[in-house]
This record gives C-alpha cells, sequence and structure tokens, in this order.
C-alpha cells in the first residue's frame, strides 16, 4: 500500500512539474527568475570587486605576471567564468530489461546443499523488465554524502519498489577515516558493493545466489579506516540489525557484523590489482525462512562466512578506453549451526558451504566487449535427522557448476545491448540459458568503483 | 655498524623525515598541472600526477593506488569543468581527506581560474560526451596557463605561507620565461596562422585560437563516440574536394581513422602529445608539438 502511494505520489510530482511548465503559472517562475538573476548579479558583483582588489595586489607583487595575463585578457570573453552553481542533486535512472530463454522449467530451479532466499531463484521466461534503477544523490553540506537508490521491478500483476540502498557517508573526516549509515551494500565481497548494473554479466555469480540472495544488504553503519600508506590499504566493519538474509529476525539490536580488509596497488603504469579478505558473521539467526521446492524450512542458529577476493586489471599505457582486460575470482565459505524445521519436524544441523567464481572481461575494441566465467559450489551438510536435511535438499553430493560466456555491444558510456549464454549445472538436470539484454544510463551517472 | 656513526645516521634520518614533513603532498590530477606545480613550488612540493599524457582523462578508473595518494594529498590541481567527472568524485569521497574537498584551499580546479569557450546553453546526450561547462582543454592556451600559474601560486601560498617568498619568486621566473617562450612560438608558429585541419575529437579550441588555425572537421561523430565508417565517408567527400593542411590526434587517442583519412587525402596525421611526458617540463612539451605542426609539411 505504502508502496503503491510512493508511486502515485512521485508519478503525480512528475506530471505536475510538467504542467507547471506548460501553462499559467509561468508567471510566478518567471518573478522567480528574475529574482534569482538578480541575486546572482549582485554576486558576481562582489565576486569581481574581489578579483580586482586580488589583481591590484598582484600587480604590485608581480609585475611580469600581470603583463601576461592582460595580455590574456584579450582572449577571454569574460573573467568571471564559474557555471551557476547547482544545489539540485544528482538524478541517475537506470532502464534494464532482458528476453530470456531456459531450456528447463525455471520452477524447478534448485542449488542442491544451499538453503535460498526468497529472492535467489531464476527470473521470468521471455521478455522481462529488469530492475529499473533510481538513484538520488548528492554532497549533503560539506561534511556528508547522500544517496537513495529505489529499485522498480514486477510483472504485469504487480510492482514492486524497494529501497535498495538509503545511506549518508561522511567526507572528508580525516585520519582515514569514513563513516557510513543507512542501508548499504555490504563491502563484503568484490562484486556485492557494486549495483547489478554495473555487473558484467546478467545474472550474480552462483556463490551469491547460494549465499546472499544475490547480493547481502546491510541496515546499519560502516567504518573504514584508510592507512597512511604508499599502497592502498584499508581496514573496515560493519555492523548492522541483522535482518536481511542471510541473517533473520535477531532479536538484541545488533544481528550481524563484518570485519574487511582490502590491499591495492598498480604494477608499472598498465597494471592494477585489488585483494580483499573479508568474515562476516550473524549469531542467533531467528527463524531465517527458505524454501526448497515445496518445502518451506526454518533455520535458527548461528552463520559465519569468510571470504577473499581479488581483481586485476590491464589496460596499454593504462589507457582503458579502447583496450581493457579484467580477471575477477570470489571464493566464500561459510559455517553455520543450529537446527532447522521443516514440516515441524526439528533437527540439529551443521551446514557448511563453499564456492568460487572467476571471470576475465577483455574489451577488444572501443565499444566491444567479451568475457567468460565459471562458477563451481560444494556442500558437506550434516544434522540428526536425515529425512529434514533431505527434504530441504542440503543432503546432496552434487556440485554446482555453471560456464557462462557473453558479448556486450557498448554505443557509448550509457548504453549497453549484452548478449549471454549459461550452461548451467545448477542442478542435476542442465539448464542452457540465453540472455538478450539492454541497460540505459539516464541523467547524471555518477563514477564507477574500481 | 659503526657504534661512532650512530649519531649521525640518527640525525641524516631525523633531517629526513623534516623534509618529507615540511613538503606538500601535491595531486594532480593530468601531467601539465604537475608540470606547472614543479615549476612554481619547486622542491616545497611532492607532486604525483594521477594521469599520463598516454591517457584519456576522461576516462580513468577510482584505481586503489589513486586512492591512496589522494588521501595524504594536501593539495589536488585538476582541471575541473567535468574533466574528471568520471572518476575524481569517487576519489574524493573515498579519500576521507578534508583538506581536499571542494571549497577547501587544497581544492584547486584550473577552469575555475579562466575563462572558457564552448558553454552550452542545452546539452543533451544525444550530443555525445559533452562538457556543459565550457570546453577543459585549456593547456593549449599559454595566456590561460599563465593565469592558472597565478592562481595556483597564491593557493599555494594560502596553504604554505611559510615559503610565500619562495612561491613568489618561482612565479616571476616562470612567467618572465614563460612569456619569452611564448613569443618564440608565435614566430614559429607564424606560417600557421588560417592552416586548416582535420581533428579527431574537439580538443583544440584553444589552439586554433591561440594559432589562428582553422578545423574543418571532427573525425567523431560526437564529441566522446568512436568514429564510425559512415561519418568518416562524409568526412572523406568533404575533404576530397578541399582538403585540408593536415589532421591531427591527442597521443592518447586511437590513430586508426587519422591515418586512414591521411592515407585517402594525402596529407599528414600529427600525434600530438596531449599533455606533458614524465620528467619534461612545460616549456619544452610546447616546443615539441609547436614544432610538430610548423613543420608539419617536411
Amino acid at each position: 500500500m505504502r508502496q503503491t502511494l510512493l508511486v502515485a505520489t512521485m508519478t503525480a510530482t512528475l506530471v505536475n512539474s510538467h504542467q507547471v511548465f506548460a501553462d499559467s503559472e509561468t508567471e510566478t517562475i518567471k518573478h522567480q527568475l528574475d529574482a534569482l538573476k538578480k541575486e546572482y548579479e549582485q554576486r558576481i558583483q562582489t565576486l569581481e570587486a574581489r578579483l580586482k582588489k586580488i589583481e591590484q595586489q598582484q600587480k604590485n607583487a608581480e609585475p611580469e605576471a600581470q603583463k601576461v595575463a592582460t595580455e590574456s585578457e584579450q582572449n577571454n570573453e569574460s573573467s568571471i567564468t564559474s557555471a551557476l552553481p547547482s544545489f539540485n542533486p544528482d538524478i541517475s535512472l537506470i532502464l534494464d530489461g532482458q528476453y530470456a530463454y531456459y531450456s528447463n522449467d525455471t520452477q524447478n530451479y534448485r542449488l542442491p546443499g544451499f538453503m535460498l532466499g526468497a529472492e535467489a531463484g531464476l527470473g521470468n521466461k521471455g521478455f522481462a523488465l529488469g530492475e529499473s534503477e533510481l538513484t538520488i544523490s548528492s554532497n549533503i553540506d560539506d561534511k556528508f554524502f547522500g544517496q537513495l537508490t529505489l529499485a522498480f521491478s514486477g510483472d504485469a500483476d504487480n510492482t514492486e519498489v524497494s529501497v535498495e540502498e538509503a545511506f549518508f557517508q561522511t567526507l572528508g573526516l580525516g585520519y582515514g577515516l569514513t563513516l557510513k549509515g543507512g542501508r548499504f551494500f555490504s563491502a563484503i565481497g568484490y562484486l556485492n558493493e557494486q549495483h547489478a548494473h554495473a555487473w558484467d554479466f546478467a545474472d550474480a555469480p552462483l556463490i551469491y545466489r547460494g549465499l546472499f540472495g544475490d547480493q547481502l544488504v546491510n541496515d546499519g553503519v560502516q567504518v573504514t579506516y584508510l592507512l597512511p600508506t604508499d599502497i592502498f590499504m584499508q581496514i573496515g566493519g560493519e555492523l548492522s540489525a541483522g535482518d536481511h538474509f542471510p541473517a533473520a529476525g535477531s532479536q538484541n539490536g545488533i544481528g550481524a557484523w563484518s570485519l574487511f580488509f582490502n590491499i591495492g596497488d598498480d604494477i608499472g603504469i598498465e597494471h592494477s590489482w585489488q585483494l580483499g579478505v573479508n568474515y562476516w558473521q550473524a549469531d542467533s539467526i531467528k527463524d531465517r525462512k527458505s524454501n526448497f521446492l515445496d518445502t518451506t524450512s526454518l533455520f535458527n542458529g548461528d552463520s559465519k562466512i569468510a571470504s577473499l577476493d581479488f581483481v586485476y586489471k590491464w589496460a596499454p599505457n593504462g589507457n582503458p578506453i579502447n583496450k581493457n582486460f579484467k580477471f575477477q575470482f570470489e571464493y566464500f565459505d561459510r559455517h553455520e549451526d543450529g537446527s532447522i524445521a521443516a514440516n515441524n519436524i526439528n533437527s540439529n544441523y551443521d551446514g557448511h558451504q563453499y564456492g568460487w567464481y572467476a571471470q576475465g572481461i577483455f574489451q577488444f575494441m572501443p565499444q566491444w566487449k567479451i568475457g567468460v566465467r565459471y562458477d563451481q559450489l560444494e556442500s558437506d551438510n550434516s544434522g540428526s535427522n536425515s529425512a529434514v536435511l533431505a527434504t530441504t535438499g542440503l543432503l546432496n553430493s552434487f556440485s554446482p557448476k555453471r560456464y557462462s560466456a557473453m558479448l556486450e555491444w557498448i554505443p557509448s558510456e550509457f548504453s549497453r545491448i549484452r548478449l549471454q549464454y549459461n550452461y548451467d549445472n545448477s542442478y542435476q538436470n542442465s539448464d542452457s540459458q540465453l540472455f538478450v539484454q539492454y541497460t540505459y544510463s539516464l541523467g547524471t551517472h555518477g563514477a564507477h568503483q574500481y | 655498524m659503526k657504534l661512532y656513526l650512530l649519531p649521525f645516521y640518527t640525525l641524516f634520518l631525523f633531517t629526513m623525515s623534516q623534509v618529507s614533513y615540511a613538503q606538500i603532498n601535491l595531486f594532480a590530477c593530468e601531467p601539465e598541472w604537475a608540470a606547472l606545480a614543479k615549476e612554481l613550488g619547486g622542491n616545497q612540493l611532492h607532486i604525483t600526477s594521477a594521469t599520463t599524457a598516454q591517457q584519456d582523462p576522461h576516462h580513468i578508473q577510482a584505481r586503489p593506488s589513486l586512492i591512496a595518494k589522494i588521501r595524504r594529498a594536501d593539495m589536488i590541481a585538476c582541471t575541473g569543468a567535468e574533466l574528471e567527472v568520471g572518476w575524481l568524485p569517487l576519489l574524493l569521497r573515498k579519500s576521507a581527506n578534508p583538506k581536499i574537498q571542494p571549497g577547501e584551499p587544497g581544492h584547486f580546479m584550473a577552469t575555475k581560474q579562466v575563462s572558457l569557450t564552448g558553454k552550452l546553453a542545452v546539452a543533451d546526450r544525444s550530443m555525445g560526451d559533452v562538457h556543459a561547462a565550457g570546453n577543459p582543454h585549456i593547456q593549449f592556451d599559454p595566456y590561460r596557463i599563465a593565469k592558472v600559474a597565478q592562481a595556483m601560486t597564491a593557493r599555494l601560498i594560502e596553504i604554505d605561507p611559510d615559503n610565500k617568498a619562495a612561491y613568489e619568486n618561482n612565479l616571476n621566473n616562470f612567467i618572465t620565461h614563460w612569456q619569452q617562450s611564448i613569443h618564440q612560438w608565435e614566430q614559429e608558429a607564424a606560417s600557421l596562422r588560417g592552416k586548416s585541419f582535420v581533428a579527431h575529437h574537439e580538443s583544440w579550441p584553444y589552439l586554433i585560437k591561440w594559432l589562428g588555425l582553422k578545423q574543418v572537421a571532427v573525425l567523431e561523430p560526437k564529441p566522446g563516440v568512436p568514429p564510425t565508417t559512415s561519418h568518416l565517408s562524409k568526412v572523406l567527400a568533404k575533404t576530397e574536394k578541399n582538403p585540408p593542411d593536415f589532421i591531427i590526434y591527442a597521443s592518447y587517442q586511437s590513430d586508426k581513422a587519422a591515418k586512414w583519412l591521411s592515407k585517402k587525402i594525402g596529407k599528414p596525421a600529427i600525434s600530438i602529445p596531449f599533455s606533458v611526458s614524465e620528467d619534461e617540463t612545460l616549456t619544452h612539451w610546447y616546443n615539441t608539438f609547436i614544432h610538430q605542426l610548423s613543420e608539419y609539411d617536411k
């Protein structure tokens, strides 16, 4: 209901703003503009006065310098240059959609050995809208930066709006410290902090799907400390409420915490790399829901994840615009300890799941990229009641694997068409998957992370 | 180690650390501002450049090494006017460094110190990768460089008032020398007045104005969009009838289109270094490309 209301309000605002420009209220705007203009004229006058004063001072100090400056004056249209400052936040809209083909029935999808969150299935067959994203961000003042990212998704019958990220972050706090608070993607793992549209493939790596339901979100705070060293080193930690998968229903306020360390540098001018080690833990998870085929199960207990990520990039002369290569590897290892309930039967549970993916992306000419990826997962779970584990899909010696290849056409940095093929062995029946995906970026588009 | 030398070692280490503490860490986004800072700051500055002349300053990634460097910077010297919009804001946010945030004395943007040409009243993405704030490639106007030099000196003095006299002295020396050089370059390039050329990208409005050149076509169909076959054939049709004197492209840009056209119309394609090379001075760099241009037909 709230979401519908939000959409309604936003639509109303958009429509209204159009009408204002279209019809009778132009007069009011004219007045406002005039007032603005006056204000700016005044400001410019003060600036000019100040500039004159400074130039006078410089004249006295450096006669030679002044001579050149006077000559340059002939080349200049005017000496006051700064564009009108804009107090509007940056608005960026991502339009994303795809055509998907799966040779298997998507309803049968499963990932043996892993308890999947609600969002971890496959998308719809055929044409489907992906996640459209609206991001509004800005420096709030000289101390804080703020960002809101709304994700719109859904099919013909219902539209879902979710707050993907809504956070503040300190600007130049000093001593290498940065504080972030609100809802944000956890810094655990290399890919996790990136929005889905910045990924190199249309879908998340299997290990992300298996452990996080594609992405780990925090409602909480994050502190990072950037060391004053020649090479990049950063330590950080997060505290979160722990109500997002794979944590759930925590009682004591802080449901999950994490630690991460990143190190990175250049090798010469053409190569750069970054390595990360991460740890995440949630204690006393309460009633975490998972679905396996028709069975819904509940997990209670502790969950611990350790991971390693590595990225290497190459560009001739360190100039990535025409040609570049990226290699990326991530490994995650999770231990869970507690109990599982399914169909009102309880079992002790000792779970161990781990997996990795590796991918290479090569931009071989200005507007074209190719990429390959390989995923592999393993699990080793045990419990007091093997029937419970079996009905929840946790007892399985099968190792999920997936091979992916993609080709991208990038007409400009604001548009991308992607063709991707997966040979997916997530479960025993191998599945051929094909995606044709478009991603467009409208408005100011912020810089992407390394 | 001989023990009696210990005090000397200690003293040596102490003075070393003193020197490195006294230095101002300057992070330049482009090599031209690193070179200018070197002229103006001399030994007072420890300068790093985020990019080289071989790199497109529009498209740099916020690499870990750059974050580590900008974290320790006392001042940044960048072009501004949206040139670094794809990477500098992210570096600033990641830096956790209060000295270099917008509005602080350590945040120095060269294009804020001069006027820009090519400002757009309306900017639309269908126009390509345009800069609404004006064309940022001011390093090709020596007069604007002189203005930036003055402003940069003022900023250095604000940050490091103890060395005011040294900075002022450096500025005076630089300007005197720069002015003589401008005179020489203008003489050497006098024959270029009125010459026409085809450019790869809209990189040269300031050079055009200064040397009186005439740009007749651009190889990119829109700024930032790589040359397409259909656009190139249009450029060819236009230039075959009325051939320009030469074709120029920046050192970091792909040479394919320029060389192709050069072959078709039999005019030279010149690769102009877009900025200062490592360990090169601004004057040397200007000498190089002025010489390249004025000798285009040799």
